[in-house]
């Protein structure tokens, strides 16, 4: 297998997108990321996009051909597929990329990933990411996906006694961050009160502790490591890009608030990348809900099981702390446009490891991780990345 | 004999006091509770109607007595408010008991007897042989329009017995009925809520008919009141009932046990049929038991019953909560709630 | 969801009817065509639950689809069946601050959702306190 390098990075802003399509953004990311890795368009040899619900969400099917027409890149009839796994749609669409360049097939491939959610009502979106549920047996009965990480939350605190502001300074945390991220949905500071005082949407989870709805798209170029100095002096090189499945509903899982595919990615990914968790600089988890980013710090194995509360009131995950969670504000912050997310992940971790964050950069950062979720747990994607 | 195997009722948890509707009219409620004797009515929760009421009446039923669901050939059960115009009720119940595929069903609708009507039918097909076991169910949300005076008793319940001739709890003597054109209360196709008589609901309809049917019962069966433990009576209130029974010199002992009225208002198909459960849940082997339902429109199904020893050698009895349990165990709505419960706010489509 | 994709499992959904592995023992509910642990070596039969159990977690669902809007604020639960499956239901209750981790349950028949004014409406299995 060959190594491969991420040499380019493309963002929107996140947010309520109110003049911008499904297509536009798609494009706006790409070609950003294009500019980024200092290319031309022909150059690219494949594409896949990330996308959770384009029927849902903009009644659109057949999103990979979609892309690539609107990209100008349909004439080059360049294969355009679409991944999907719910929330971890851009995660697969990244591994797809990376798997693609490795075993040879091609050279220099776009990984794209795009949500457009504000087109429909409240209700239908959530109705829509349901889906990413069980359909029959859980979403059936009206349950929603704040309330099946609620059911995650409550067993958790039961079980570890973790404390409701523990759970809440995840969010003071990641706003923190988003607060210096540009492309950020939610660029604001809140406050420990912020969380407790916001409205419960499914009980122990309040408004604040859950992401946004959002609308936006990212895109990362990568390329064979080495052919990556032909496109810039700071390749990113892949050391792991791992995925792992779980039971699709959560009641059948042998935890309910550990998710055995995150430790099965996470685990194949530190063996792949031959590296140690103490090793790595920055991580990016899938924080759709405070208590998700708890269950990923444990999972992935930064430490124990109960402990990531403590830890994040105690500031290990802050900006300047020992394992800086979520630099671009997370889901909860940056915005959490679904299919897109797997890849903005990626683009965080780049940006840092260039030492480009700005603001938000990790000082001397050298090896980065990404954590891509898929409903409550059913699919997991890690990806670990060193620059060069 | 042909009799009834195992019976069951079913009250939803909510009530509203017929003193929180007055005062939404401007009316006096302590007047209106006086002159019906209907102080509080039962309301379905958000996720109840006549068809998960008439299933948890018949899961009751079944729970207090070991009857395969196989041997059940025929469902019939009675209400003015099937969730749908067409597509039956009582295949629903077949499916949720487990009674599918070999038996016969249909939807009944007589007013406030078509529960009854549907022991008789099964009656008939029993003692025919037809089949084993049949279900008859009466159950009901009943409508009753804002501010009318059916909305201060317009409630939610039902009861279902298995009949069949296998050591019934309860042997039926005999059955009859008395029916007429009469039109004191009625709902056409499409409308929310029914329209009635007024005052005419009164003597040329329900005690006309219940007089009818149970002088015709008493003189089939050469009995007089004092020849019976209990009696039952249609309750869409409780001053018709004991009118009627004083008329037909039953004492107030006989009907108290059976009148459900005043705590629970009137359930419509489910009026007769949880007032006879309630009778069942205390009966004693050798008890006798008049029944005479009505149904506006009109007609009342008049039954004499004795009760066997089965009934405490051959179902529990607590297998299934009571008529007084259910009674008891209630949450009172205000009148918002009420009618949010009851579909009566206008929502935008 | 759609006429047949309901009618399809109605029986399961009404009646608790999941299924057994009659080769290693395991219960299903949601029922299994295939059972995980000995896959073809399985034998799947039929398996009606006695429909008692209890609470292993819940929420509250303040926020709903639209369809489900009118009936907030509504317990989910996760809840493990004496067999020992667990299933995800809505767990009816007067006050929702009465339910707790470890709470008795049995199953009750009530109406899910309905496809409007119009549609057909759906029936199933909710849970209550036992």
């Amino acid at each position: 297998m060959r190594d491969v390098a991420v040499v380019g990075v493309g963002l929107t802003k996140f947010g309520e997108r109110w003049g911008d399509s499904f297509r536009e953004m798609c494009v706006e990311a790409g070609v950003k990321a294009i500019d980024d890795a200092g290319m031309d368009g022909d150059d690219i040899q494949e594409m896949f996009v990330g996308n959770m619900s384009g029927g849902r969400f903009v009644l659109q099917e057949h999103i990979g051909a979609l892309i690539a027409d609107y990209s100008g890149l349909a004439t080059n009839h360049i294969p355009a597929t679409r991944t999907e796994a719910a929330c971890a749609s851009g995660g697969l669409a990244f591994r797809q990329a990376v798997n693609c360049i490795a075993s040879g097939a091609q050279d220099i491939v776009i990984a794209a990933g795009v949500e457009k959610m504000t087109d429909v009502s409240g209700g239908e979106t959530t109705d829509a990411l349901a889906g990413a549920a069980d359909r029959e047996w859980e979403g059936m009965y009206g349950v929603t996906f704040p309330s099946l990480y609620a059911m995650m939350a409550r067993d958790y605190m039961n079980r570890y006694g973790m404390t409701r502001e523990e759970l809440a300074q995840v969010a003071v945390k990641n706003h923190y961050n988003g607060a210096r991220n540009p492309i950020a949905q939610y660029q604001k500071e809140i406050t420990i009160d912020t969380v407790l005082n916001s409205t419960l949407v499914a009980d122990p989870l309040r408004l604040m502790d859950c992401s946004p709805v959002t609308d936006g798209a990212a895109a990362v170029i990568l390329c064979s490591l080495d052919r990556a100095k032909e496109f810039t002096d700071c390749p990113v090189k892949v050391l792991a890009s791992t995925q792992a499945s779980d039971t699709i509903s959560l009641h059948d899982r042998r935890d309910i608030s550990t998710l055995d595919a995150t430790v099965a990615a996470a685990n194949r990914a530190f063996d792949i990348a031959k590296i140690e968790r103490k090793d790595v600089d920055l991580v990016e988890v899938h924080d759709c809900f405070t208590i998700a980013e708890i269950c990923a710090i444990e999972d992935m194995g930064f430490c124990k099981k109960g402990e990531a509360g403590k830890l994040t009131a105690e500031g290990y995950t802050a900006l300047d702390g020992k394992l800086p969670v979520n630099t671009s504000g997370g889901l909860k912050a940056c915005g959490h446009p679904v299919g897109a997310t797997g890849i903005k992940q990626v683009c965080e971790v780049v940006t840092q490891l260039r030492g480009e964050a700005g603001k938000r950069q990790v000082d001397g950062a050298e090896i980065g991780m990404t954590h891509n979720v898929g409903g409550t747990g059913a699919t997991v994607v890690t990806s670990i990345f060193r620059r060069v | 004999m042909v009799g009834i195997i195992t019976y069951g009722a079913y009250i939803p948890q909510f009530r509203i006091k017929a003193d929180e509707i007055a005062k939404v009219w401007g009316a006096n409620g302590t007047e209106i509770s006086n002159g019906l004797g209907v102080f509080e009515k039962s309301v379905p929760d958000m996720d109840e109607d006549s068809l998960t009421i008439a299933v948890n009446a018949a899961r009751n039923a079944l729970a207090r007595r070991d009857v395969n669901p196989a041997d059940i050939g025929a469902i019939y059960v009675g209400s003015e408010s099937h969730p749908y115009a067409v597509k039956p009720t009582s295949v629903t119940v077949g499916e949720a008991i487990g009674a599918t595929p070999v038996m016969t069903a249909a939807d009944y609708e007589f007013a406030c007897k078509a529960g009854t009507a549907g022991i008789q039918t099964c009656m008939g097909l029993v003692k025919s042989g037809m089949i084993k076991y049949g279900v008859a169910i009466g159950s009901d949300v009943a409508q009753g329009a804002p501010s009318d005076a059916l909305e201060y008793t317009a409630a939610a319940g039902g009861a279902a017995f298995v009949i069949g001739n296998d050591d019934p709890i309860a042997e039926i003597n005999d059955t009859c009925s008395y029916s007429t054109d009469t039109p004191d209360f009625w709902r056409r196709e499409g409308q929310a809520y029914p329209r009635h008589g007024g005052r005419f609901s009164g003597e040329p309809a329900y005690f006309k008919h219940v007089q009818g049917a149970a002088h015709l019962m008493m003189d089939r069966m050469g009995t007089k009141p004092a020849d019976y433990d209990y009696a039952i009576f249609h309750q869409p209130n409780a001053k018709f009932p004991r009118n009627v029974a004083a008329m037909l010199g039953f004492k107030p002992e006989q009907i108290k046990q059976g009148l459900c009225a005043p705590r629970l208002g009137n359930t419509y198909s489910g009026a007769v049929p949880v007032g006879l459960s309630s009778v069942l849940d205390v009966a004693k082997p050798g008890d006798r038991i008049f029944v005479t339902s009505y149904g506006s429109g009109s007609g009342s199904d008049a039954f004499d019953i004795t009760v066997t020893d089965a009934i405490l050698t051959k179902i529990d009895r607590k297998a299934a909560p009571s008529v007084e349990t259910m009674l008891n165990d209630k949450i009172y709505l205000d009148y918002a709630q009420y009618a949010k419960h009851k579909g009566k706010i206008v929502m935008q489509k | 969801m759609s006429v047949p994709r309901f009618w399809r499992k109605q029986t399961n959904r009404y009646n608790l009817i999941g299924t057994k592995c009659e080769t290693c023992g395991t219960y299903y509910f949601p029922p299994r065509s295939l059972c995980p642990k000995c896959r073809r070596e399985g034998k799947i039969v039929d398996y009606k639950f006695k429909g008692t159990g209890k609470i292993v977690t819940f929420s509250v669902v303040r926020t709903a689809s639209d369809k489900f809007d009118l009936q907030t604020p509504f317990v989910v639960a996760i809840i493990e069946l004496d067999e020992g499956t667990r299933l995800t239901a809505p767990v009816i209750c007067s006050d929702i601050n009465e339910v707790y981790i470890g709470m008795r349950v049995k199953s009750t028949f009530r109406k899910i959702s309905a496809d409007g004014d119009s549609g057909i409406i759906v029936y199933g299995t909710k849970f209550i306190r036992e």
